[in-house]
């Protein structure tokens, strides 16, 4: 194990030292300013709007249904804010990792690395685990940005938080481990290509799935579950918000629509992308095992 | 045999329809400095990558210190020296060689101990705790030549070690190969400088398109024919009766044979003095049976009337073997 720790330690120290960390993180603290300042701008607007509306409505003798109006906005509030987290994090999975394999092998770098007595499954594992150990706590920290300044602003504390954050989380595995696989036998470039061009594939997928789910189209509901199969990457987003917003959409569910979660995939999406993530890593060290360097 | 540290019978590895390496057989007994010669294309790097595992052949059997080629254990006792010698270049020289310390499963206490000594051994002491990407190419060989001395290897493969460094580096990296030798580390010198191998290796074997056309000993070479290289003012026939009596074989350098063309030696009739039109020497390479030899040509020569400007013996014509052993045809590769 002692290899795969040393081929983790020069993957995320080489992440880190290449400033790439830095840079996302740099721009992710930009992305939380931006976001709570304009999230106190609506919340101060919003407190105006519910004081005006609240002296001349029934509002004002029913502090329950106020009170659900609140917890709505900022439901969605913090929804709008963890999509963008979720989208950071997809690209940050993809950008850190695609020249992982294939650029050390095109380089050669990887030719004084595979000729220590260090097995090629330690090499793809440790890739890994280096790359995970550098988006976890990422996400963390911007999914805890995002939750964290609502809760202080307003005391607001989202439903399900551990379960949507692991699931962004299970985002990030998932593309780590195809694009190690893609990094196997495909150059830097036609890897991140692939990858996005895979991503786009589940992200239209996605969009046809909700709105055959609003107009009752089943065809267009299964097509979307086909791209969830192929990449289940945005199924789990929508899983998430679903888990993330329950009060925002039994509201009404053309609105859950906005963050592609009117059509919630079944929880059996969780145990698929796991295994998709753990077989699709096992293929990439078969790939790598068996390939020339 | 259990003393062959390298022992490849009929690898072959084919790329699509371009064949690489097409059958390749040698043996490297251990404790020798082993040269693998030829030229650009010859399957060189392939063949060693089959050696090291990281090429699957496509057919034949080999086996490198009595194991497979990349067993992982006995890759613990190997030092190698890519060809393309490109490292993490963002870690500093010392973080390098520990980090590959720890790949080679070296405790901390044995890499503390033995990365001062590598980076001193390769002139590096003074730059240890620079990062890599500000290395000149010489630098760079000279760091992967100090990460495949780190785990003290029984076979150290050093794949064309010379290529980037100047004259200091490459008498570095002979002292180093002669320093390995005489502790008893076998050494498989993939180069095509002539030169380096001919001045550290034992044994050489010509490669061309894969096969291994000939193997020789250099010791044997040595002690074989001696060429010489002689430059005199005129060609009489007094000196043609010298070279015959004591060159086993003789022949008028390239240039020089040019220029007498238009005069061919029967027409040098015996007794006439013949100076080569427009020229003030004329250079002979001829072939003594041993050093002794040559004391006598030059008092042959001086007898004969001729006027000697240079007389150089060249100890071993690797050279000259290797281009009559792959032949003259540049590939162009």
């Amino acid at each position: 194990m002692s290899n795969v720790a040393t081929i983790m330690w020069i993957t995320f120290h080489e992440a880190r030292r290449r400033k790439m960390v830095l840079a996302a993180l740099v721009l992710g603290l930009l992305f939380i300013a931006l976001y709570v300042v304009g999230f106190l701008f609506i919340v101060y607007e919003a407190k105006l709007i519910v004081m005006g509306v609240s002296e001349s409505s029934a509002l004002e003798a029913n502090p329950e249904l106020l009170q659900a109006g609140q917890d709505v906005g900022l439901n969605f509030l913090t929804m709008a804010g963890l999509y963008v987290v979720h989208f950071l994090t997809i690209m940050l999975a993809i950008f850190a990792s695609v020249d992982t394999v294939a650029g050390e092998i095109s380089s050669h770098t990887i030719q004084a690395i595979a000729t220590k007595p260090v097995r090629r499954w330690q090499i793809i594992i440790g890739k890994w685990l280096g790359q995970t150990a550098m988006i976890v706590p990422y996400l963390v920290l911007l999914s805890g940005g995002i939750i964290g300044s609502i809760y202080v602003i307003t005391g607001y504390w989202p439903a399900n938080v551990g379960q949507v954050v692991g699931l962004i989380v299970l985002q990030a595995m998932v593309l780590l481990s195809l694009s190690l696989l893609g990094g196997t036998r495909l150059s830097t470039l036609t890897n991140g290509v692939g990858l996005f061009m895979l991503y786009g594939l589940a992200f239209i997928g996605s969009w046809i799935e909700q709105i055959g789910y609003v107009l009752g189209s089943k065809a267009a509901v299964n097509i979307g579950i086909a791209t969830s199969l192929v990449m289940p990457v945005e199924a789990l987003w929508r899983l998430a918000a679903n888990l993330l917003s329950p009060s925002l959409f039994s509201l009404d569910k053309r609105l859950s629509m906005l963050f592609g979660a009117a059509s919630v995939p079944s929880s059996a999406m969780v145990l698929y992308a796991v295994a998709y993530a753990a077989v699709v890593l096992g293929l990439a060290v078969r790939a790598f095992s068996r390939r020339d360097l | 045999m259990d003393d062959l540290v390298i022992d490849a019978v009929g690898l072959r590895k084919a790329y699509g329809s371009k064949v690489a390496v097409a059958d390749l057989t040698l043996q490297v007994p251990r404790g020798e400095v082993f040269g693998f010669l030829g030229p650009n294309g010859a399957g060189k790097s392939t063949a060693v990558k089959m050696l090291l595992g990281l090429v699957r052949p496509d057919g034949g059997r080999a086996r490198v210190l009595g194991n497979a080629p990349g067993h992982t254990a006995t890759m613990a006792r190997i030092g190698f020296l890519p060809e393309h010698f490109r490292f993490h270049e963002w870690l500093p020289a010392w973080e390098l060689l520990d980090v590959y310390g720890r790949l080679y499963g070296m405790r901390k206490e044995a890499r503390r101990a033995r990365i001062p000594q590598v980076l001193e051994l390769v002139g590096l002491s003074e730059h240890a705790r620079r990062p890599i990407h500000g290395f000149s190419k010489g630098m760079l060989q000279r760091i992967g030549l100090a990460q495949a001395l780190l785990n003290e290897p029984e076979l150290v493969i050093l794949d064309e070690p010379t290529s980037a460094l100047d004259p200091f580096g490459r008498m570095l990296v002979r002292g180093v190969i002669r320093d390995l030798k005489a502790r008893g580390v076998t050494v498989f010198l993939n180069s095509h400088l002539l030169g380096e191998v001919e001045a550290t290796c034992d044994r050489v074997s010509f490669i061309r398109e894969g096969v291994v056309l000939q193997t020789v000993s250099l010791h044997e070479l040595q002690g074989r024919q001696l060429h010489v290289e002689m430059k005199v003012d005129v060609v009489t026939p007094a000196l043609l009766a010298v070279l015959d009596d004591l060159a086993a074989d003789w022949h008028f350098a390239d240039e020089d044979l040019h220029a007498v063309e238009p005069q061919p030696l029967p027409v040098l009739g015996r007794g006439a003095a013949t100076a080569v039109a427009g020229k003030t020497s004329t250079t002979i390479e001829l072939t003594l049976s041993g050093e002794e030899d040559i004391p006598l040509l030059a008092e042959r020569v001086l007898r004969s009337g001729a006027r000697l400007y240079a007389l150089t013996p060249h100890k071993v014509s690797l050279e000259r073997l290797f281009l009559e052993v792959v032949g003259r045809e540049d590939s162009g590769q």
